[in-house]
């Protein structure tokens, strides 16, 4: 056998030039095996660039997994707990994927790029677990995520952005829709998806078009205050919007090792993506079980009172007879475009209903010494964050 | 038609019959579906060559439970019982057992055996106690569960302390070990090695070989008996025993799967669309087909799927029938010896030197065999003067680098019948004609995945609580109404009725509540 080399270094994204070009901070992290900017000039200003204007974000590190094969639906459909029979060609679904107890491994979207051929995205790799879901059905899984090289393109005048790129189409594609567009003599696929609950599209394509794709994408964005940005900007924006974060806001089944650390989806709220009405996925039995006994924990999305980020804080019942704690933080953050204190928790059934009252305890630091606060937080059930103009279609140029 | 039963039974292979009767002995309106055109299962009497018969795959009785016997009323003619088991030497001078006795092998080696015969049945009876009740689960907190668990405990230290840590010591280790500390006679080790690898993708030298000795033993200490009319009988009996009690049977019905709405069984259909309605499913076929080929992977979870689809089951038994026009002769053989048991397994390394073959997707050059005559007790299976040679030849994996094409196929047989020239050197004379039955074939022909008789290989990781898979062990498939009952699910394999009687109790159980 002739040996192999491998880069065992963290990998760089197609885009890297660019980014490296802008980057002023050098903060990289690790996605996944590539170097990922948390910032490049300015968290601050990143973040406004979403809400503002158009922020850039490189998605590459994703993972991206390409499904085919004459089970390819019915793979997928054992796989993730809602019905995937309703997502026709042409269309994306966010969609969670449980253990056999139940417990979230993770959530991604499914791309429905042809008939029966299918991507999924994730943050996570779970190259071995959709591996073992396949046994005994008639599809491939391949791992794809080095073939592809992908742009989130976020907030309000992406649209007017990629028009101005001669893209085509847009003016019908609904949130959750993707097309496919001939440029740079190959194809881009745009979907109307994205991790920041606003108006924003992706941007996939082959990785020896990337730079073009850069180039032709910040020429048509210029006069639109299009901006590229990091990985923190996106986790406040993912926050306003009340997305959840792995790692974070619930831990991955098939990587936890504590009994009663990892969470079923009707415990992080997701229960409208579970399809019980669906013959079988994977969990059924459990969730089914689960759903006639009740669940333990339950994801809030708490508006605190107050300016001090809830980081890591206790929760508290506000109940004068009970003052337990009741669960904890998960993610907070100061939300500017709410100009809200905003978090994220899990806390134990019975609480948490939406408009109930909680107690959280903040510890916040100034100039060395410990502080602590009592605020009264609300329990909400609709996210922070959710302009008009993320649902419009066609929406309004700007 | 009346298509809705209170059971049906995929398969009337012999556990089938036991689970199916005993359904219908409490009440159950119950229905057999069985592929091929005679019950039976791999347990029939098979005509291989015009006028010779010859059981199709385990040839000779030694496990079958006496609870079966009675609950069944089972009537089994025998043609020989008791028999001994002769190890052929190659210069006439075999060894010979038959209980605890030994005959061939020097004072020393008699003594040691007897010991050794009284050891082994005492935790080859600890284990039989096991092996008739549903196995316990573990970290579960069902008091009959955790009672089960206790006695089980219990039951090992009342052995005493020093048979315990015997015990413990011995059950997860290799045969071949034990063998070489107790044994001087080849010849004896050799057959001992051989009694503890048949049906097994095991050699002596492989980890757990005593446990499948003990399992061997279990029931009746390894008494062998062969039934009259071949292995067919027995399954005819217990078809007859479950029509008796009102079970339906239709052979010549394949299943093409069972039909499941939302989690729960709810009927099969059958290869040609016919459909049979009822709320409990038993299957005799082996986990793999049950759950990967009729019911699905798309029906059941992920990682259940993973160990089932993980189970090791394949096959490494093969079996040959020759039709001969008189017996061959064997060296300082006497009449009564061509009834019994005649092994060709002259030492415990040459079987494990067979084994080393099969590791690697290769036929034995020098196979072991276990060979019967079972024509001299039973006129019915020969023309008159005419005999019958059934043979277990391994080893024979089912993954054969070859697929065994023709090529592999008449090799393998002119390697067998090179090795039985040694010691019956006009066997090529006697023979008029011959088949050999490869585990590909035992598959096609009975539906065994992988062709294995036991329907999974039987270790420590696939035995009681982990059989066939960890979650699963109690009949029960994580599919409501759905049950296994064959040798796939515990205890295991060998012509015992066990698992069928097991599942039974526990199906019946559930009904109750």
């Amino acid at each position: 056998m002739t040996p192999v080399s491998i880069n065992t270094g963290r990998l760089r994204s197609p885009f890297y030039p660019r980014l490296a070009e802008l980057d002023s901070l050098n903060t990289w992290h690790n996605w996944a095996g590539y170097s990922s900017a948390e910032a490049l000039y300015c968290e601050d200003m990143e973040y406004f660039a979403i809400r503002n204007s158009t922020g850039v974000f490189d998605i590459t590190p994703m993972t991206k997994y390409r499904i085919t094969g004459p089970d390819a639906l019915d793979y997928l459909n054992r796989l993730v707990t809602r019905d995937m029979r309703k997502i026709k060609p042409g269309r994306v679904a966010y969609a969670i994927w449980c253990d056999d107890q139940g417990q979230v491994i993770d959530d991604g979207t499914i791309f429905h790029l042809r008939e029966g051929e299918y991507r999924l995205c994730s943050q996570e790799r779970h190259l071995a677990w959709l591996t073992t879901a396949a046994i005994g059905f008639d599809v491939t899984v391949k791992e794809e995520t080095a073939e592809i090289a992908a742009l989130a393109v976020q907030g309000p005048t992406s649209y007017s952005v990629l028009k101005n790129m001669g893209i085509d189409g847009l003016d019908s594609l609904k949130p959750f829709g993707l097309i496919h567009h001939q440029i740079f003599g190959t194809e881009l696929m745009v979907s109307r998806t994205g991790f920041t609950g606003d108006l924003g599209y992706e941007l996939w394509i082959d990785p020896d078009k990337a730079i073009d794709l850069w180039d032709a994408l910040f020429a048509a964005g210029k006069l639109h205050g299009i901006q590229a940005i990091g990985t923190h900007a996106l986790d406040l924006a993912r926050k306003e919007a009340g997305y959840l974060a792995p790692f974070e806001d619930f831990l991955p089944a098939e990587t936890t090792v504590r009994t009663g650390r990892t969470r079923s989806p009707l415990e992080i709220g997701m229960e409208w993506l579970v399809d019980f009405n669906k013959d079988n996925f994977n969990g059924r039995r459990a969730l089914l079980k689960e759903k006639a006994e009740g669940s333990t924990w339950r994801l809030v999305k708490l508006d605190i009172e107050g300016n001090k980020t809830a980081d890591h804080s206790y929760i508290y019942a506000d109940d004068k007879k009970n003052s337990d704690e009741i669960g904890f933080i998960t993610s907070a953050a100061w939300s500017p475009v709410c100009k809200q204190n905003i978090a994220l928790g899990t806390v134990r059934t019975p609480h948490g209903k939406p408009g109930d009252n909680v107690w959280v305890e903040v510890y916040y630091q100034r100039e060395m010494h410990w502080n602590r606060v009592m605020a009264k937080a609300t329990v909400v059930d609709k996210p922070f964050w959710f302009p008009a103009r993320r649902g419009m279609t066609p929406p309004a140029p700007f | 038609m009346i298509n809705k039963y209170d059971a049906i039974v995929i398969g009337a292979g012999h556990n089938g019959l036991v689970c199916s009767a005993l359904l219908a002995k409490a009440g159950k309106n119950v229905l057999v579906l069985e592929a091929n055109d005679q019950v039976g299962g791999a347990a029939i009497t098979r005509e291989f060559a015009d006028g010779y018969s010859v059981s199709a795959c385990a040839h000779l009785l030694y496990k079958i439970q006496s609870q079966v016997e009675k609950d069944l009323n089972l009537n089994i003619n025998l043609a020989s019982d008791n028999l001994s088991t002769i190890v052929l030497s190659e210069v006439g001078e075999h060894v010979t057992y038959c209980g605890n006795k030994v005959t061939g092998v020097n004072e020393s080696d008699q003594k040691n055996f007897a010991e050794f015969f009284k050891r082994m049945t005492r935790f080859s009876d600890l284990l039989n106690t096991y092996l008739n009740k549903p196995p316990p689960r573990l970290g579960t907190k069902n008091k009959k569960d955790l009672f089960t668990l206790a006695m089980l405990g219990f039951d090992l230290r009342r052995m005493g302390k020093v048979e315990m840590r015997e015990f413990l010591r011995l059950i997860g280790m290799n045969i071949y070990d034990e063998l070489d500390e107790r044994f001087e006679s080849p010849l004896l080790k050799g057959g001992l090695s051989l009694d503890s690898v048949l049906g097994t993708h095991l050699g002596p030298r492989s980890p757990n070989t005593i446990l499948t000795y003990l399992f061997r033993m279990a029931g009746k200490h390894g008494t062998l008996s062969t039934p009259k009319g071949g292995m067919g009988s027995v399954t005819k009996a217990m078809s007859d025993s479950a029509k008796a009690a009102g079970v339906e049977i239709i052979t010549n019905a394949k299943v093409k799967k069972v039909i499941i709405e939302k989690g729960t069984a709810t009927g099969v259909e059958l290869n040609d669309g016919t459909i049979y309605n009822s709320e409990i499913v038993v299957s005799n076929a082996d986990p793999k087909k049950t759950m990967l080929e009729l019911v699905g992977a798309r029906n059941v979870e992920t990682r259940f799927t993973h160990r089932i689809d993980n189970i090791r089951m394949k096959g490494n038994a093969a079996k040959l029938h020759i039709a001969l026009n008189k017996l061959p002769t064997i060296k300082g053989f006497s009449e009564s010896d061509y009834s019994q048991r005649i092994l060709i397994a002259p030492d415990e390394n040459y079987v494990e030197r067979a084994f080393n073959s099969a590791k690697y997707g290769e036929s034995s050059p020098l196979p072991v065999l276990e060979i019967t005559f079972p024509s001299i007790k039973d006129s019915s299976l020969a023309p008159s003067g005419c005999h019958v040679m059934s043979a277990v030849v391994q080893y024979a994996p089912y993954q054969q680098k070859s697929d065994w094409n023709e090529e592999a196929r008449t090799n393998f047989k002119n390697d067998i019948f090179s090795v039985l020239k040694q010691h019956m050197p006009d066997i090529e004379n006697c023979c008029l004609s011959s088949e050999i039955l490869t585990p590909l074939d035992l598959e096609k022909e009975f539906h065994i995945t992988g062709g294995h008789w036991h329907h999974g290989e039987l270790t420590l990781d696939q035995f009681m609580f982990v059989r066939p898979v960890a979650g699963s062990a109690q009949y029960q498939m994580p599919i409501d109404g759905l049950y296994l009952c064959g040798a796939g699910s515990h205890p295991g394999g060998g012509i015992s009725g066990a698992s069928g009687r097991n599942a039974a109790q526990v199906i019946l159980k559930r009904e109750k509540r």
